[in-house]
């Protein structure tokens, strides 16, 4: 039986004490054995930035690629070996700054893997600039008067780009983010869910405690349906995108995967590299 | 009776050019004819010129001629832009419909048929090109039943009726033109062609078609000039293997996407031009770092920046050796033919894989994009090496817990065994920061050294077939060496050809493995050599300064340029190597 620890390595994290990084690292470990994976058969690909270092904490396949490119390839990955369980992760730099346009594509793009951003609001491994996250008015090493930029608001962004499954989680709520995580996995699409994980050392703003204080746990939300993609909207725009929880989910859109044409129900890197020479000659004599 | 010639057929863009060269051609290929094509276009949907050169040659031919010997003209633009190219002899069919002119100082006649009046007449304006092969036939003696087959193909969704108007269309361009001709009728009449069936395909297919071949099972790739048949190609064909092609949202995912699916164990590939590559050069830094296989098919056109999008240039050559921050193990291969693209294609993919490493295929506009005749692929020489690749799982060690497979392990090759994503004893971490032989991030300065020099060992003995191409050098000592790479091997051939006919000896070395470059191969040509010239499509001379830098001897190296656009012309290359002895 797989257990969570089977999910760690012996590798000592390099974050700060008391990151928010550490909780992601441990609900993905719990998530993945409690939905029955093997560390085998999963691929943790991660972008660049303290957030990044992630795929190499975890005993699976990990592969830290590029600044922003970690949805690409975390992409390519899935469709070279559907078999695998895909989950790219990476910071809000990645995911909304330089990879933003990965990001919204993936999202359309819907293949059947998970995405966790850990969103800090801030550049931290460069010791505290601005981020697309952080509040108009944050004062930091590249916004010495405040960031004069308003924040992008990602779970807005997925659900007009189309987005099958949306969800927000706080590293303080180990239980809730592990939770999401286990439906993210479980979703068959595209699954994306940020993470508010408090940066100890430059984000003196947005702390656990202010977290604490303001976020919303859809939860306990009576009535609230995470299937209405209109009132996951109203919640969102309510409560200026701070809740966690699944806040919208599109069971039935079948994702990239089922859709595509002819591509095969076994892993292409299983398929045989050989072509038919009868089927060779046929390409040749349509040249001819 | 000629051995050759070489039409024209000239217009509006969207006025259904190409189309009319392609039906041209494939009755021309049918025959047995060798057959090199040459499209000049510009960057936009509908209007300014275009036209579409065809040379039709009872030989092989492998370059644009330098003459015209008949241009089929659809407006005056055509004539007046093209009607320098012809000589003595030289045909001029044009459409009455414009009210053409034939240029004072033109040499060539004017033959005035009206296309656009007889294809009305027989139901659609449409046609009118159709009438204009048929005049064409008249000019070369053709027998109109030459088209029958490749009507029908080409028509069939249409209808037979649809058939039979454009055939009725062909034989009245015939006659109609024959009459006209009088005595000129049969004066472009061709020698009989071998009859035999070859391939009449742009490069771009016979890449696409390597990369099937290969194995490869997956595209990721992002529209641009001229690349986007491979990627064409390959969405109709991929789908019955199980395969998959996906357009991205820029090169750049385009390229991770491509490590991404070769990190799983897939052959996958991506196709661009410079500005798609500008964009890969990070990645391919990953891919050489992370010692992933990565094949990246770079089909060059006009640079810098958006620059001539659909014109002939070999620009991109330096930044595809050297391009991507920090130094890392890369190959480039050249093929110069759309059958070398074939076999160079599939080659690639076995070099990525037994390297582990980024191997680039850099092909150029004019052999991406000009049609040519190419003897049938042999099925034979598609052989599939996968080099370290573990295929059974069961060769694995059992891992200790919490420890990971030595993916980089330092070997004296400096190629390490690969394992896949779902191997149980094969789990190991990569990253494109500095890594140990598990893949675990190190900033270690002796491991730095034997990290860097394990990877930079694995190219030291890279031997490709033909990296240079020696068959046009007969000569142990000549008067001129000529060197070039990609699609200027026709035009340097037959220069060679004409220098020798005025007594000169000349060899001929055409470079097919831009990197590593193969200096031992070209050494003994160049000091043999009393001069060489280097010819390329590009203004600093890409080609020569690495010759210098690889080979040496800067003081006998003369630099060949040519960077307006056009691919070069045999008499170019003749004219400017005779100025410069």
């Amino acid at each position: 039986m797989v257990t969570f620890k089977d999910f760690r390595n012996n590798v000592k994290p390099n974050w700060c004490p008391g990151c928010g990084d550490f909780s992601v690292q441990a609900a993905i470990q719990r998530a993945s054995a409690n939905v029955g994976l093997t560390p085998e058969n999963l691929a943790v690909i991660s972008g660049i930035g303290c957030s990044g270092r992630i795929s190499g904490y975890i005993n699976s396949y990990g592969f830290h690629s590029i600044h922003g490119r970690a949805l690409p390839l975390a992409q390519g990955v899935k469709m070279g070996n559907r078999d695998l369980t895909v989950i790219a992760s990476g910071g809000d730099g990645d995911g909304f700054a330089i990879g933003l346009g990965h990001t919204i594509h993936a999202i359309r793009r819907n293949i059947d893997m998970t995405y966790i951003v850990m969103d800090n609001q801030i550049y931290g491994l460069t010791k505290g600039q601005t981020s697309p996250r952080s509040s108009a008015g944050f004062k930091t090493k590249s916004t010495p008067k405040g960031a004069i930029e308003p924040s992008i608001n990602p779970m807005e962004m997925a659900l007009t780009s189309g987005a099958t499954f949306v969800a927000q989680g706080f590293s303080s709520d180990l239980k809730e983010l592990t939770s999401l995580i286990e439906q993210g996995l479980n979703h068959k699409g595209f699954s994306l869910i940020n993470v508010f994980s408090p940066c100890v050392t430059y984000n003196k703003v947005n702390t656990y405690d202010w977290f604490k204080e303001n976020l919303v746990k859809l939860s306990s939300v009576e009535g609230y349906d995470h299937s209405n993609k209109e009132s996951a909207m109203q919640m969102l725009m309510q409560h200026d995108g701070l809740v966690t929880g699944l806040i919208y989910q599109d069971a039935e859109q079948p994702s990239y995967q089922e859709l595509i044409d002819g591509y095969d129900e076994k892993p292409l890197s299983k398929q045989n590299l050989n072509l038919e020479e009868d089927y060779f000659n046929h390409l040749v004599k349509e040249f001819m | 009776m000629k051995q050759q010639l070489s039409w024209k057929v000239g217009g509006q863009q969207g006025e259904g050019i190409e189309s009319t060269g392609e039906i041209f051609s494939m009755a021309m290929n049918r025959l047995g004819y060798f057959l090199y094509g040459y499209r000049h276009f510009s960057s936009r949907i509908k209007g300014g010129h275009t036209n579409n050169k065809i040379r039709v040659s009872t030989k092989r031919v492998r370059a644009v001629e330098d003459r015209l010997d008949i241009l089929v003209a659809f407006d005056q633009e055509t004539i007046d832009v093209n009607y320098h190219e012809m000589g003595t002899g030289g045909m001029i069919i044009a459409d009455a419909k414009f009210k053409p002119v034939n240029p004072e100082d033109s040499q060539a006649e004017l033959i005035i048929v009206p296309f656009t009046e007889i294809a009305s007449g027989l139901g659609t304006s449409l046609m009118k090109n159709m009438v204009a092969i048929g005049s064409t036939c008249a000019i070369m003696d053709l027998p109109v039943a030459v088209f029958t087959g490749v009507l029908q193909e080409t028509f069939k969704r249409k209808g037979e009726v649809v058939v039979q108007k454009n055939m009725e269309a062909i034989e009245a361009g015939y006659e109609t033109a024959s009459e006209l001709l009088g005595d000129k009728r049969g004066s472009h009449k061709l020698d009989e062609a071998d009859g035999i069936q070859r391939m009449y395909m742009i490069g771009n297919d016979a890449i696409a078609l390597g990369a099937i071949a290969a194995g490869a099972r997956f595209m990721a790739a992002y529209p641009i000039t001229p690349a986007s048949e491979i990627m064409e190609y390959l969405i109709k064909k991929l789908p019955a293997l199980g395969g998959a092609v996906i357009q991205t949202e820029d090169e750049i995912a385009a390229a991770t996407m491509a490590i991404g699916s070769n990190y799983a164990g897939v052959r996958a590939l991506t196709a661009s031009a410079g500005p798609g590559l500008s964009l890969m050069m990070e990645s391919i830094g990953l891919s050489g770092m992370t010692e992933q296989p990565l094949v990246i098919i770079d089909t060059q056109r006009g640079g810098p920046s958006t620059g001539l999008p659909t014109k002939q240039e070999q620009s991109d050559l330096m930044q595809m050796i050297y391009g991507s921050h920090g130094d890392i193990p890369k190959i480039v291969l050249a093929p110069s033919t759309a059958e070398e693209a074939f076999y160079d294609t599939i080659d690639a993919f076995n070099l990525a894989e037994t390297y582990q490493c980024p191997v680039i295929v850099l092909s150029d506009l004019q052999l991406s994009l000009g049609k040519q005749s190419v003897d049938p692929l042999n099925y034979a020489k598609v052989q599939i090496g996968r080099g370290k690749l573990v295929s059974d799982e069961s060769e694995l060690d059992e891992l200790e817990p919490k420890q990971y497979f030595k993916r980089y392990e330092l070997t004296e090759d400096g190629v390490s065994k690969r394992v896949l994503p779902g191997m149980k004893n094969g789990i190991h971490h990569v990253t494109g920061v500095e890594h140990d032989e598990t893949g675990k991030p190190s900033e270690s300065s002796l491991n730095r050294q034997m990290q860097m020099d394990k990877r930079m060992r694995k190219l030291e003995h890279v031997e490709l077939h033909k990296a240079v191409d020696i068959d046009n050098a007969h000569h142990g000592e000549a008067d001129v060496l000529l060197i070039g790479f990609n699609s200027t091997r026709g035009a340097l051939e037959e220069a060679q050809q004409r220098l020798e006919a005025d007594g000169l000896k000349v060899n001929h070395a055409h470079i097919r493995l831009m990197h590593p470059f193969p200096a031992d191969k070209l050494l003994p040509l160049m000091e043999n050599a009393k001069k060489v010239v280097v010819a390329e499509h590009n203004a600093t001379g890409q080609l020569a300064s690495l010759i210098k830098m690889n080979v040496g001897m800067a003081a006998k190296i003369h630099s060949l340029k040519k960077y307006d656009g056009t691919p070069f012309l045999p008499s170019e290359i003749e004219l400017l190597t005779k100025e410069l002895i």
